[in-house]
């Protein structure tokens, strides 16, 4: 029950389309999603492959609640050896992409080998089929997804489908879904790409049955209530969305700016919430337009904006006139904060562009970023940018990079490398603002403790989607912590990082937390599944991915050393706000974690925790 | 007191809780291909649409099934029997709103019945686009927020 039992296994090198059962005993032990398709690739892929070579596999995995009436129960992840680390890569993506997979009949769709030339995979209930891609090749997400529903005259059919960047390599292309929506970080898209696999066409006419449907009918009504009724799940993330942060993070001091120069952005407010509702542009308009939701979200975070007309980046491009997925927090930051940019509209335009390639805008603004800073100290000019003037504060530079990295063309190329190898190439790797070359995100380590301890032990590289103490030290969820010191947060991390993971696996969205614990989601897991999903055995479920993800990355030969931060957020202290003269004390916290988490000394799951967590 | 549902879009988030609260009712799984009820996403205009039976007065489903196998409940709801109905979709093609479907795994036609006087829908729907009320009163809030917008209330011109 909830899950479907069923995989679907597509060998692109023989052209080959296979039902499989679903390993139930992983089931068990890994629930699904995240930690069930981590498993698999683990079992199945050698650490040490190319990501971007035939050896490398590709999991597109539900949980057991996606496709149930559980609130945000529509989420999937794809997991694969990521392009841009060579860590274990997990992207997760609401949407609407995931619940039409269940209601296909299938848990996960595992991909592997390569395609000679482009192809893309409808899966029509329990037909799957791959196709010629030779007329979407080369055309944009946006295209593809409209092309696919007419190809097969279904318009309910949902697309997952690559940009031109993941065709091209760009190593943080991202998957996207129903045009907006994208398991966007570490690269995943550019191993779709590197496979010749363009798109996944799916649409399913089945049902998704839980186990007990009288008590989970109960307690997801009764749960939905307690996200209703709560301040940031209830009001703050329909009303603002997570742009809602800007303000507050800036506030914080903890707001990473100009490439991590300093920690508080003075254009904060132009690109924050608060602006993207206020009336603009000629039709007197806001940016913001509605706010949606995923599938069966009852939240509904989710921005629907709209460029204003008579703006320079799309006065003649009406093409880009009407509404799209809008600015996040996170997106609003790199874009913006990052680069020093403060246009909302200029913004929006580099936003709707990351959509419609498919490019992470997380890794692409903190590049730009980086980029910047090394045109600004003159190490980079205008003759390797070809002519772009990579200024900070440059909304024009923003938006023609983000034209140029969409389609992997000029400047644009380079910029696709990410910020480690691109400053790397240039001899100042100490401008990659990254950890295991991934680009960190929004929040600023110097101003908010725990997530440097977050970003350094990441399994997939720099992401405040691991452990979000920001909840804790900012926000006081579960409770209030001080985010100027270092004690408690190595246990803080480790809790984040175990229960998010747990619920990372079921199907729902980790947005629920500002809300739900685990004593929220049990009753509902439990109720759907077959088993006991009491809290204890989500919590040990968590700890069980969390370890298992870290000894891939071991085998595949990364070391405590890369549990490393850059040397900025080490060395140079915050120049103002409330963290004024801190930097990160990661040192102070990283020991503490390796025992809590009961590895040695070098970051390695002891023999104990190994069999205590029956990996 | 004639009930319906009334559906104010501007509230709709495209969450589809309603579509799974329609075929957990209706079909016993979470299925939206099966609900009676969908929500339609204008995407690039931002908008989303719930869409379903109006319960007609003058219902062409029933005018045109050939074997009487909808018929009019007490309260105004036109329901399909399965064991009349002969699957020949002559009622989807009449329905001029295309809210009445041809389900392929039961060889029946489905739509709408207000789950017996207690939509599930309207229950599940989070935001309170999806209401079950009143017929005669359905306009009320939105007269009422017009009526709040003029000093002197509409005035019919010739």
């Amino acid at each position: 029950m909830a899950w479907t039992k069923k995989i679907l296994r597509v060998d692109l090198t023989k052209g080959t389309c296979t039902d499989e059962p679903l390993n139930m005993d992983w089931a068990d032990k890994y629930l699904g999603q995240r930690g069930l398709a981590s498993k698999y690739l683990v079992e199945e892929i050698d650490p040490k492959c190319d990501p971007l070579g035939p050896d490398n596999k590709i999991i597109y995995a539900t949980g057991p609640l996606t496709g149930t009436c559980a609130s945000t129960g529509g989420r999937y992840s794809v997991v694969t050896k990521g392009a841009l680390t060579g860590a274990i890569a997990c992207s997760n993506s609401g949407g609407f992409f995931g619940a039409e997979m269940k209601f296909a009949g299938y848990d996960m769709i595992i991909v592997e080998g390569v395609s000679k030339k482009p192809v893309y995979l409808t899966v029509f209930d329990d037909q799957a089929e791959l196709h010629d891609a030779s007329e979407i090749w080369g055309t944009s997400v946006w295209n593809t997804d409209d092309w696919v529903k007419t190809k097969h005259q279904d318009p309910m059919i949902r697309v997952a489908t690559i940009g031109i960047s993941g065709e091209q390599g760009v190593l943080y292309a991202c998957v996207v879904n129903d045009k907006h929506r994208a398991a966007g970080r570490s690269g995943v898209g550019a191993v779709m790409g590197s496979k010749n696999l363009k798109a996944i066409g799916i649409r399913g006419t089945g049902g998704v049955m839980v186990e007990d449907p009288k008590t989970f009918m109960q307690v997801t009504t009764e749960k939905k209530a307690v996200l209703a009724e709560n301040a940031v799940t209830g009001q703050g993330l329909p009303a603002y969305g997570t742009q809602v942060l800007m303000n507050v993070i800036n506030e914080a001091g903890a707001l990473p700016t100009r490439n991590a120069r300093e920690v508080q952005f003075d254009g904060a407010h132009s690109i924050s919430a608060e602006a993207m509702v206020e009336p603009s542009g000629k039709d007197g308009k806001p940016n913001l337009l509605t706010n949606a939701a995923c599938f069966g979200c009852t939240i509904a975070c989710g921005r629907i904006s709209k460029i204003n007309e008579e703006h320079y980046t799309v006065a003649n491009k009406p093409e880009y006139w009407h509404a799209s997925g809008g600015l996040e927090y996170e997106a609003a930051w790199a874009l913006g904060a990052a680069t020093g940019v403060d246009d909302l509209d200029a913004l929006t335009y580099a936003n709707f562009i990351c959509n419609e390639q498919g490019i992470d805008p997380i890794s692409f603004g903190a590049t730009v970023g980086a980029a910047m800073e090394l045109y600004g100290e003159g190490t980079i000019t205008s003759k390797d940018t070809g002519g772009l003037a990579l200024e900070f504060g440059s909304a024009e530079a923003l938006t023609t990079a983000t034209e140029l990295t969409g389609k992997a063309e000029g400047f644009g190329k380079e910029l696709g490398l990410g910020s480690a190898r691109l400053t790397a190439k240039y001899g100042k790797p100490e401008l990659a603002m990254t950890v295991k070359g991934q680009e960190f995100p929004a929040y600023d380590p110097r101003g908010v403790q725990g997530m440097g301890l977050t970003y350094a032990t990441s399994n997939r590289g720099a992401c405040h989607l691991r452990s979000y103490t920001v909840a804790s030290e900012i926000m006081g969820i579960p409770e209030k912590t001080d985010p100027h010191v270092t004690d408690g947060k190595a246990g803080l991390v480790k809790a984040f990082q175990d229960a998010t993971s747990a619920v990372d696996s079921s199907g729902l969205c980790v947005f629920t937390t500002f809300a739900w614990t685990l004593d929220d989601f049990s009753p509902q897991i439990d109720a759907a599944c077959e088993g006991d999903w009491s809290v204890d055995k989500l919590a040990e479920v968590g700890e069980r991915v969390w370890n298992l993800e870290r000894q891939f990355n071991l085998a595949a030969g990364f070391t405590a050393e890369d549990d490393m931060l850059p040397q900025r957020l080490l060395k140079d202290a915050a120049k103002t706000g409330p963290a004024e003269g801190l930097t990160s004390g990661l040192d102070k916290m990283l020991p503490e974690y390796y025992e809590i988490r009961g590895w040695t000394k070098e970051g390695v799951p002891t023999n104990e925790t190994v069999s205590r967590l029956a990996l | 007191m004639l009930k319906a549902l009334v559906i104010d879009p501007g509230k709709c988030t495209g969450c589809k809780q309603c579509e799974l609260a329609c075929s957990l009712r209706q079909e016993g799984v979470f299925n939206i291909a099966k609900s009676r009820i969908r929500v339609f996403d204008f995407h690039e205009e931002a908008r989303f649409i719930p869409y379903t039976c109006t319960q007609c007065d003058e219902a062409w489903c029933q005018q045109a099934c050939p074997v009487n196998a909808i018929t009019t409940t007490d309260d105004g709801v036109k329901v399909v029997h399965d064991n009349l109905c002969v699957g020949c979709k002559v009622c989807t093609i009449a329905c001029p709103f295309g809210t009445v479907n041809y389900n392929a795994s039961t060889g029946k036609v489905i739509k709408c019945n207000l789950c017996d006087g207690d939509p599930a829908c309207a229950e599940a729907c989070p935001t309170e686009a999806i209401i079950y009320s009143d017929v005669e009163q359905a306009g009320y809030d939105r007269m009422k927020d017009w009526a709040q917008k003029t000093d002197a209330g509409a005035q019919a011109t010739t």
